[in-house]
């Protein structure tokens, strides 16, 4: 509705402002399109389904931008409805603390393993030897020289 | 030793957290709405475009609101049940996505289970309710409050344990 007086304004007073508002609208609802799940096909976004539902929660996207809500309130608006399940990207909360941090945690991990294992192996290679084994290293080269 | 263990126990991890994810079904997501007040939507009724169907209306009783669709296959599993369930409980229903003859002549087929159908032709009352995939049943308790929502076609165990066991509980 709202959408439709203000094409009527662009048509009364032909400027080009008017084309870079409705512009800026578009952008918000392409952008928001692939912020949004469509829950019936579940890995694609609102933006690359062909469902029906997410043909129907397009709608309800632009008419919600239409009404002059903020990207934040139409979130919030599908969110109450459909759960966080429809936001494309996971909300950092605690709930999903393991899925953001997992990663890291494990990175983190690896390297240390990684590191340690790498130090303990120079530690080898760097330290002196016990007099048994200077002994028996000098059995063997003198037997090489033989 | 204690590495051996140690390995035998992130191996467990990792297969008690893949049998819970495997064992999961994705489809299956979980309703916002449980434990709120229906959403306030009116609609035309389906057997009149003159008539409306108010959710707020939906209170006094335990009733069933059941989301179909003529062009749904799945709807024809549980329809018998509906049917059975229908002298026992107040059903209503939401016709989604779907045309007026096509609908009516559906109900005139195989039966109307329900005291009253809400015609949602474009989907609307569908968002509403948080509805991707027909069928959908809501319990609602006296209040109008949603108890649970059961996604895909209705069977006698859902129906036994998970309603009629909410509205044996509810029961004073």
């Amino acid at each position: 509705m709202k959408r439709a007086t203000a094409w009527s304004f662009c048509l009364l007073f032909a400027g080009s402002t008017c084309l870079a508002v409705d512009e800026a609208a578009d952008e918000r609802y392409r952008n928001l399109l692939y912020e949004l799940r469509c829950l019936v096909c579940q890995n694609q976004s609102l933006a690359d389904s062909d469902a029906e539902l997410a043909g129907d929660l397009r709608r309800r996207v632009q008419d919600l931008i239409d009404q002059g809500m903020s990207d934040e309130e139409i979130i919030a608006h599908l969110q109450a409805r459909y759960g966080d399940f429809i936001l494309y990207r996971p909300p950092l909360a605690w709930r999903t603390a393991a899925l953001w941090a997992g990663p890291f945690v494990l990175l983190a991990l690896t390297a240390w393993l990684l590191l340690r294992r790498i130090r303990r192996g120079h530690a080898r290679a760097s330290g002196s030897l016990s007099d048994v084994e200077r002994k028996r290293l000098k059995d063997v080269l003198k037997r090489g020289s033989d | 030793m204690i590495r051996g263990w140690l390995a035998v126990a992130v191996f467990a991890g990792l297969v008690a957290m893949l049998a819970f994810g495997l064992t999961r079904d994705p489809s299956r997501v979980s309703s916002p709405l449980i434990g709120l007040p229906v959403p306030a939507f009116q609609a035309e009724r389906l057997a009149s475009a003159d008539e409306h169907f108010d959710s707020t209306a939906l209170r006094g009783e335990w009733s069933l609101l059941n989301v179909w669709a003529s062009w749904c296959t799945t709807c024809l599993e549980e329809h018998e049940l509906l049917m059975r369930l229908s002298q026992q409980l107040a059903l209503y229903g939401i016709n989604h996505r779907d045309t007026r003859d096509e609908a009516r002549n559906w109900l005139q087929v195989y039966g109307n289970p329900y005291r009253a159908s809400a015609f949602d032709e474009h989907g609307e009352v569908g968002i509403e309710l948080g509805v991707y995939k027909v069928p959908e049943t809501f319990l609602l308790d006296p209040d109008g409050v949603i108890r649970y929502k059961h996604v895909g076609a209705l069977d006698e165990e859902a129906y036994q344990e998970q309603i009629l066991a909410r509205i044996r509980e509810g029961r004073p």
